[in-house]
């Protein structure tokens, strides 16, 4: 039942065939040559894609190849003893969800998981060789089940992959989860995105000192370390931490081999100007009298911070070149040739930036960022604990070949004795602790709890991106909105508060890259023509008009035609022959050419332009209209490309079809976005109108849009979350935006339309206070549902002892024995359906009071002890029990969850918004016949304060008003997707208007309206009509608290703190000031002693302790004076006796003075 | 209006007394003259006597239907109008449900908001024949009973659950109260009626719709509950309103300031989307603009949205374009009746209290 009061002459929808607007100055001017619906594109990439895609593909990443990746690289396990005992694994793959149930395994899905808080995990199965016995036979065996993985839901792994609407709902999943996230324990947990700077590559910034620095983190899958190059008082040196000192950079260039100083300055560039810089470091290098590269290397080996074993310093520079420093660049039979070109790269960039400032590079630039996926992560986590299990393997077989032993063990026994992989896994994603010594990682809260708080909530989780710096930071250039950002990352949706700008969200079409076969893309290279380094001398490789071709970090060679070259590569690449993911950047500042195909780049489709024209014709769009054609298809025919951060810089991007305009030339512009609207996130997308808005009240929207009530999935009456809050009656947004038919958040609403009048009304609608109808309430409107979960377990206690449950007790006449057993059931358990109220039993359990009984002997009913599970709730509501659910956990336990159901109406105090980051509290609720009505006898839902718009500015509110309003005259649902004005996306208020004005309502949208107390009309227009209101969760009933007296604190008896604990109001130190400043001193004495925890004490006038009152002799005693001579009343604080004597017992003598009062 | 000695009002004065004028910006005079003596000094007086309210109230009934009617209600002040409206939102009593019993409700909506939902439903029953129920038990006079009794079977295909679906108990509750104290005693039941509600009721008592859905069942789930409708009124919950709504508006006039001839009048014509303008013929080919339906004006404003210098809008203050749209238990114009009667009661009441 729709909550809006009743609007007469209710208008018939009609079919609005609006002739199509009038040519306007903007229409001609937005240049849309022949409009080309390329919207349809969207929907198809989201089927491919998906919305949380990228997990999905990193996790299938990982368990497809990244896993067997690992595998080969550790494949063979031998005892230390003798290298003939080995165990070789063959293969590794994961098999089908499923438990180990008393030696049956049973498959398993995810719903039934999250009922029974079991994990959702799958065995990793091996295939093995391993020797046998004596003779060392061979063995083989396929199917060896070394651990158990968690997966991620909808991966390959998933039952759910690929399943349709109707197989997901028999699963009990709903269709419109987005997977992506793992089970563990029976809660849902999401592992972040993680952002990190990108590995390999040189960052030239300047340090907190103002020097110049050239980094490279080098990253392998070996070693990890960090080099940087540093120019200090124009000399430049090289800081790594296995050097006590900073070493000149040419004295390390001498000991990897260059020896001449002009070879050194060739290898940098010929250029006089680096030379000149140079200079200085060169002759530092000369009064050190280092001249040949055994010098160098003995000037190094003094500086190094740890010796080897034996404190043998000799040589180990060397290899401390080989392996710390720029760590990813190899050096092969002892040829530091590569190292040393790369080197002098990074000095020559150095020395640009030193030059030209332009040529620094942008810590907060996107292209230097890299997202590090769950599947990276679960991979790292994995390779360890792969590892380990080996380890621990070899160390037990060779404590065992000590022993002699009939028949030896092999290591098939060995690798399965532990669950060192079920249990690691496990650990890490239900804490987010990722705790790797082996790769130096020690990270927190990598994984979450997904929030179920409503749909928008757990999408907005599944695209979140957390930073790696700390938040405490105050710079503000992590935080600013980068440029780069634009249509990968999005705009608004970012917490408020000590993560504002840190912590990101990826945008609709973005997806992330998961690594790439480097092997044939580096033959690649080389057949189109980039000369390999090696063959060059140093002077070669600089030469003028050629350029570096750097793949993934790494300097390939050069080659002279660039642009030829980086032509060539996007043709391979459009035409499929190499990854769609590869990058090809030509960078013309540093004269270089990046390749990139590793994984947690950031990119996203566009569609492919020559000069200016699309390649998406209106047939393609047909074909994929009618089903022939599918997103991957435009990608395999080359219409559509992937462009990460990096390329896009030298995409020309043009938002439509463009004429030449503005002064920019339609033949040079190289793609056109598919549609503007994919800037915005998924939770930013469901605000109309955005980009009329003021920005931080659509940042503010994304917050809230989480807390917001309404449906959270299809399946979420048979959920068990610990607490639900849904609407009774959700309803979609009058005003839509595209995202939110994309997202499905027409299907699963968190909000209603609500008719609102903007105007003042009654003086309860000040600070956003908003009034509200009370007849609305009463026919639905805000109405909601708080379920809450209750668990209790049966616990066992060995022995075959346990708790037991047990059937309300009765007397004689049949009567309960106890009033708060009414809502049981003949079983002990509260009864679905029963209404239940404070302190009513839900679970009448009963404990055994002994749980060491002689075996044999049964336990009778004088042996058990109650131990009921008691309902605490509010007083006065009604709840009421919806579910019983009873399941044994993991440990064979019983658990019973009790799901128990409130519905609330809105009252005085609970909080709404709108979704323009208008929240706002309900004021006061007044009688309909009070309320204002029109002239078609439309009375509101609820009544806003005009105050609300001048200082927020926003605009699409008034805007989503009025669409809303036409909506409901002519029977179709209005758009407001951002900057969807030109391309249709998005009805523009012109038209709106014209709509009103066709039924009858006025241009601006206000309406004449007629008080409903004195009868007479509105001195003024009021502006009125449908905006989608959200509920938010927080709710006065949930928070209210007041106390008189109650429990106090055992150990200071002071009154508790919390609501929960019935706690009292804290008269805290700055209320206790203003007090004092008042002079109000017995108020204070009255609230800080008498209110609180007063206390009589003995005191001794002598010495000046606490004595004690005997109250059978009726005389207070001094135990220190030994007598009760001296002895004085008075009242202190009972925390202030405990004081006393806690410092007595820290043999610190605390003595009252006491004077006569 | 003509004051009994003859003397009147200056235009622009009277103009100000009588209608609301309504600006492009924002109306003004909306709440007229209050005060009797208001303009005594000019010999003028606008005192409200009952003879001269009789001579001037009249109520002229446009559409009169089953469920709705909108009649028009001159020669009265905004108040009283506005007191009738108040009244028949407020306190014309109805019945509807109130007191759900639920035996069985295995479908996905749950046992509070399948209450609320039924207690929505318009009843088909006539009010003044039962009573308010206080604390005595429910009887014949002051309680109707409903049963819902519906499953989907095993198997079969979804099942949507219509109010036409609530099936009347005549005979009150089936349902028995805990067992009965000693045997041999009838089963209690919830009510306790006296005689069967066939007998008083010369119609059955059931839904007014029958098509509003309640509630949808999924195969093999059921809904078994029995529902106590009761009287009430529409201040303590809006089920007990007998109007979806009832409103009024004044009584539009347009007034062409002057003259609009030919391409001018077309435009104004076509400006209005309800039409109020029209075209007359002078002949010679000059047209003019008229206006022909001014009681159709919705005040969108559009004829003075650009130049406020050609049309006026006004409302007439003391003629009422009132409708009510009724939820069905009773007739419009007895709902109107009622509230005319509810506000006469209160009026004695008044008047008891003082003297
Ligand atoms: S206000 Fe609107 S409806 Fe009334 S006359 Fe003018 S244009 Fe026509």
């Amino acid at each position: 039942m729709p909550p809006a009061t009743s609007a007469p002459d209710a208008p018939v929808a009609e079919g609005d065939a609006e002739a199509p607007p009038v040519p306007t100055y903007r229409s001609l001017a937005a240049p849309v040559s022949n409009p080309v619906d390329k919207f349809a594109l969207l929907p198809a990439f989201l089927k491919v894609r998906g919305l949380v895609k990228e997990h999905i593909d990193s996790f299938n990443y990982f368990i497809t190849k990244g896993i067997k990746n690992i595998v080969r690289a550790n494949n063979r396990i031998e005892a230390r003893s003798d290298p003939g005992i080995y165990l070789e694994y063959k293969n590794i793959y994961i098999g089908e969800p499923s438990v180990q149930v008393d030696f049956r395994v049973e498959t398993i899905t995810p719903h039934f998981c999250r009922l029974t808080d079991r994990t959702y995990s799958a065995p990793v199965i091996v295939d093995v060789e391993y020797t046998v016995g004596k003779t060392h036979a061979k063995h083989r065996k396929p199917s060896f089940t070394i651990g158990y993985m968690p997966i991620m839901l909808r991966s390959y792994a998933c039952v759910l992959n690929g399943k349709d609407e109707a197989e997901l709902a028999r699963y009990g999943e709903c269709p419109l989860d987005p997977g992506g996230y793992f089970i563990v324990k029976g809660t849902e947990k999401v592992i972040l995105i993680q952002e990190q700077l990108s590995k390999n590559r040189i960052i030239i910034d300047t340090d907190n000192k103002g020097r110049v620095t050239a980094s490279v983190t080098s990253s392998t899958h070996e070693v990890k370390s960090k080099t940087v190059i540093c120019m200090d008082k124009e000399k430049i040196y090289l800081h790594l931490n296995q050097f006590t000192k900073p070493i000149p950079i040419i004295v390390v260039m001498k000991a990897m081999g260059i020896e001449t100083d002009q070879e050194v300055v060739q290898m940098v560039g010929r250029d006089p100007r680096y030379g000149d810089l140079l200079y200085l470091s060169i002759q530092e290098c000369a009064t050190e009298r280092i001249y040949t590269q055994q010098q160098a290397l003995q000037y190094m080996d003094d500086k190094v911070t740890y010796a080897g074993a034996g404190n043998i310093k000799d040589g180990r520079s060397k290899l401390i070149l080989r392996d710390v420093f720029v760590a990813h660049v190899p050096v092969n039979n002892g040829n530091f040739q590569p190292k040393c070109i790369y080197t002098a790269v990074m000095l020559r960039r150095m020395l640009d930036a030193i030059l030209n400032s332009d040529t620094f590079d942008d810590k907060d630039y996107v292209g230097n960022k890299r997202l590090e996926l769950s599947g990276q992560l679960v991979s790292l986590l994995f390779e360890d604990l792969f590892k380990t299990m080996n380890t621990y393997a070899v160390d037990r077989m060779n404590k065992n070949s000590d022993m002699a032993r009939s028949s030896p063990l092999d290591f098939s026994q060995l690798i399965m004795q532990q669950d060192v992989i079920t249990s690691g896994l496990e650990r890490a994603i239900s804490t987010g602790n990722w705790d790797i010594k082996r790769f130096k990682m020690h990270r927190k809260g990598v994984s979450q709890v997904l929030s179920r708080l409503s749909y928008m909530a757990s999408l907005g989780y599944m695209t979140r991106i957390t930073p790696q710096f700390e938040k405490t930071r105050k710079t503000s250039g992590p935080r600013a909105l980068q440029p780069s950002q634009w249509g990968m990352l999005c705009p608004c949706d970012t917490p408020e508060g000590e993560a504002c700008g840190l912590t990101k969200n990826l945008a609709l079409m973005t997806h992330v890259t998961t690594d790439q076969e480097e092997g044939p893309l580096r033959n690649l290279c080389f057949s189109l023509g980039v000369e390999d380094l090696s063959l060059l001398s140093g002077e070669e490789i600089h030469a003028p008009g050629s350029f570096l071709v750097m793949f993934n970090g790494l300097i390939l060679g050069k080659h002279r035609q660039p642009q030829r070259f980086a032509n060539n590569m996007r043709t391979f690449r459009r035409s499929g022959k190499i990854g769609e993911f590869v990058s090809v950047f030509v960078n013309e500042k540093q004269h270089c050419i990046h390749i990139a195909s590793d994984g947690g780049r950031v990119c996203r489709p566009l569609i492919i332009a020559d000069k200016g024209r699309s390649r998406v014709k209106e047939h393609h769009m047909k074909e994929l209209r009618d089903g022939i054609r599918s997103f991957d298809d435009f990608l395999r025919d080359g219409l559509i490309e992937y462009l990460d951060v990096n390329e896009e810089n030298n995409a020309l991007i043009a938002l439509y079809e463009h004429v030449d305009q503005d002064g920019v030339q339609r033949s040079s512009i190289t793609h056109i976005e598919i549609e503007p609207m994919t800037i915005l996130g998924v939770v930013a997308g469901l605000i109309p109108y955005p980009h009329h808005n003021q920005s931080p009240r659509n940042t503010y929207q994304c917050a809230m849009g989480k807390q917001a009530m309404g449906n959270i999935a299809y399946n979420q009456l048979f959920r068990a979350d610990s607490l639900l809050y849904l609407l009774v009656y959700a309803q979609r947004p009058l005003l839509t935006t595209k995202t939110i038919e994309l997202v499905g958040y027409d299907k699963l609403g968190a909000g209603q339309n609500a008719t609102v009048a903007v105007m003042s009304y009654s003086g309860y609608d000040i600070e956003d206070a908003i009034v509200m109808n009370k007849s609305s309430l009463d026919r639905g409107f805000g109405r909601c549902i708080a379920m809450k979960k209750y668990t209790v377990t049966s616990e066992k206690y060995g022995d075959g002892i346990s708790d037991r449950i047990a059937k309300p007790q009765r007397d004689r006449d049949g009567v309960l024995i106890k009033q708060n057993m009414r809502a049981l059931d003949e079983d002990g358990f509260v009864a679905p359906g029963q209404i239940i109220r404070n302190h009513d039993i839900y679970v009448n359990k009963q404990t055994p009071k002994v749980t060491n009984r002689t075996p044999g002997t049964a336990l009778t009913d004088r042996d058990y002890r109650d131990s009921p599970a008691v309902y605490k709730g509010v007083d006065g509501e009604t709840t009421v029990v919806d579910r019983v659910m009873l399941c044994s956990d993991t440990n064979d336990k019983l658990t019973i969850k009790c799901i128990i159901r409130h519905t609330r109406r809105p009252e005085v105090g609970d909080k709404f918004s709108s979704r323009h980051g208008q929240k706002g509290v309900c004021g006061t609720i007044v009688q309909q016949e009070d309320f204002p009505f029109s002239e078609k006898g439309i009375c509101p839902d609820l009544i806003m304060n005009p105050h609300g718009f001048p200082s927020r500015m926003t605009i699409g509110k008034m805007i989503e008003l009025l669409g809303g309003k036409a909506g409901v005259s002519c029977g179709r649902f209005h758009y407001g997707s951002i900057f969807g004005e030109p391309s249709g996306n998005a009805d523009k208020v012109e038209d709106i208007s014209h709509t009103l004005v066709k039924h009858g309502f006025s241009y601006s949208g206000k309406d004449f309206l007629y008080s409903g107390i004195l009868g007479h009309p509105l001195q003024a227009y009021v502006f009125m009509g449908p905006i989608y209101y959200q509920k938010l969760k927080h709710m006065v009933l949930d928070k209210m608290h007041a106390r008189a007296s109650g429990p106090r604190v055992l150990l200071t008896r002071q009154p508790t703190e919390g609501r929960s604990r019935d706690g009292g109001l804290r008269l805290g130190e700055m209320e206790r000031d203003c007090l004092i400043a008042y002079g109000a001193s017995m108020l204070i004495f009255e609230r800080l002693l008498l209110s609180s925890d007063p206390y009589q004490v003995q005191v001794c006038r002598k010495c000046g302790l606490l004595g004690y009152y005997n109250y059978k002799l009726k005389t207070s005693f001094c135990s220190m004076c030994k007598n009760g001579e001296n002895m004085a009343k008075m009242r202190m604080p009972y925390a202030c006796k405990l004081l006393f004597q806690e410092l007595q017992s820290m043999n610190v003598v605390p003595r009252l003075t006491l004077t006569e009062g | 209006m003509e004051s009994p000695d003859g003397s009147s009002l200056p235009d622009f004065l009277e103009l100000q007394r009588t209608r609301v004028l309504c600006k492009a910006d924002a109306p003004t005079h909306t709440e007229g003259f209050q005060y009797s003596g208001a303009f005594a000094a000019m010999g003028v007086d606008t005192s409200v006597s009952v003879e001269k309210f009789c001579k001037n109230f009249k109520i002229e009934i446009n559409r009169l239907t089953d469920e709705d009617m909108e009649f028009d209600m001159i020669g009265i002040d905004a108040s009283i109008a506005n007191a009738f409206r108040r009244i028949l939102i407020a306190e014309v009593p109805t019945m509807a449900i109130e007191k759900v019993f639920m035996v069985d409700n295995t479908s996905v909506i749950a046992d509070e908001v399948l209450s609320h939902r039924l207690g929505l439903i318009p009843l088909d029953a006539d009010p003044r024949l039962f009573d308010y129920i206080s604390d005595d038990v429910p009887n014949e006079r002051n309680t109707i009973v409903y049963k819902l009794h519906v499953s989907c079977e095993k198997g079969s295909q979804r099942l949507t659950v219509k109010s036409g679906q609530l099936e009347w108990l005549p005979e009150g509750s089936q349902l028995t109260m805990a067992s009965p104290a000693q045997s041999g005693d009838n089963q209690r039941t919830y009510t306790s009626f006296g005689q069967s509600q066939q007998n008083t009721s010369e119609r059955p008592l059931d839904v007014k719709y029958n098509d509003i859905t309640i509630a949808r069942l999924g195969p093999g789930q059921a809904i078994e509950l029995e529902a106590h409708a009761v009287k009430g009124v529409g201040k303590v919950h809006a089920k007990w309103s007998p109007v979806a709504t009832a409103w009024y508006r004044m009584l539009p006039e347009v007034v062409l300031l002057k003259e609009i001839k030919n391409g001018d009048a077309e435009e104004l014509v076509k400006k209005c989307p309800v039409n109020v303008f029209d075209i007359e013929d002078l002949g010679k080919g000059e047209k003019r603009a008229v206006v022909a339906k001014p009681r159709a004006c919705t005040l969108c404003r559009e004829c003075v949205r650009l130049a406020d210098d050609q049309v006026e809008l006004r409302r007439v203050r003391d003629h009422f374009i009132f409708t009510i749209e009724s939820t069905g238990s009773l007739p419009p114009e007895v709902l109107f009746t009622e509230a005319v009667n509810i506000l006469e009661e209160k009026c004695e009441r008044v008047i008891s209290e003082l003297s």
